[in-house]
């Protein structure tokens, strides 16, 4: 029921009674239904869901992360069985898929670094290559820290 | 008058969390895992004994950086994860229950990873 075009409060107190998040005047969206698969039909959409799915290989590396602390605190011969298991060819296998995952994971994130920050020195901004490289040579320090720090002596 | 103050949006808390878990996942993860995953079962490394790997892992200053690594990793996959499933397959619609599986789960496992290293010998 109206008045002048204008819904009387009773009509407007239902409205929102009916679907709580009913909004006077707010206009109604336009979204269009899509497939669930729509990301099939391009590359450039299947490389953005694959790049949004690498963060299940992210999860997972940090829940396998904590599996070897556990196993770590439970001694030695618990930490034996876990190192074996991670050399059995199915395990190596999928590792192998959740690896490129990760990579890919890096490379997309590191190559969004320069869209993501802008870097000024003074009044010039840094040039894109200079911040790719500055996050490129964190990569690789980074990865020698790691390396360093589990197998060093 | 009184007005009400708009409610101040939580989307920026989680963003910076997964923004962070994001730059250490891609520094740090693929060397972990090449060697963690390979290079030690494999014996392309000398692996290092029990006795030493636990004493590494039961310096203080590591298990604060694994927790707040494993800490950051895990919200990173929260949110992602989370627009994922709305975006790929347009479930947005669940948008609570959703946010409540992978922030929820991500802060369980966060509490389960700080006893891990907590009670760590």
């Amino acid at each position: 029921m109206s008045q002048g075009g204008r819904l009387i409060p009773s009509e407007v107190a239902s409205r929102k009674a009916a679907n709580p998040r009913y909004q006077l005047y707010h206009p109604k969206w336009h979204r269009p239904r899509y497939p669930i698969f729509w990301w099939v039909d391009r590359l450039a959409y299947l490389r953005f869901i694959t790049r949004e799915l690498t963060s299940l290989a992210v999860g997972y590396a940090a829940v396998l992360l904590m599996v070897e602390i556990w196993t770590l605190g439970r001694g030695a011969e618990a930490y034996q069985r876990f190192s074996d298991l991670l050399g059995s060819v199915p395990v190596l296998v999928f590792h192998g898929v959740v690896l490129a995952f990760l990579l890919f994971h890096s490379v997309t994130w590191l190559n969004l670094a320069p869209k993501a920050l802008v870097v000024r020195l003074g009044r010039r901004r840094v040039p894109d290559r200079l911040v790719l490289l500055g996050h490129y040579s964190a990569w690789l320090a980074a990865t020698a820290l790691v390396v360093w720090f589990l197998v060093g002596r | 008058m009184a007005t009400a103050r708009p409610k101040r949006s939580r989307e920026p808390f989680f963003w910076a969390l997964f923004s962070a878990g994001g730059m250490l996942a891609a520094l740090v993860l693929p060397a972990l895992a090449v060697v963690l995953w390979f290079a030690l079962p494999l014996g392309w490394a000398e692996p290092p004994s029990h006795a030493e790997l636990a004493a590494k892992l039961g310096h203080p200053l590591v298990k604060l950086a694994l927790f707040a690594f494993i800490t950051l990793a895990l919200f990173h996959w929260a949110h992602r994860f989370r627009f994922t499933l709305y975006d790929g397959l347009q479930l947005s619609h669940l948008y609570g229950l959703i946010a409540t599986i992978t922030y929820g789960g991500a802060t369980v496992l966060t509490l389960v990873a700080g006893y891990l290293l907590w009670t760590f010998p």
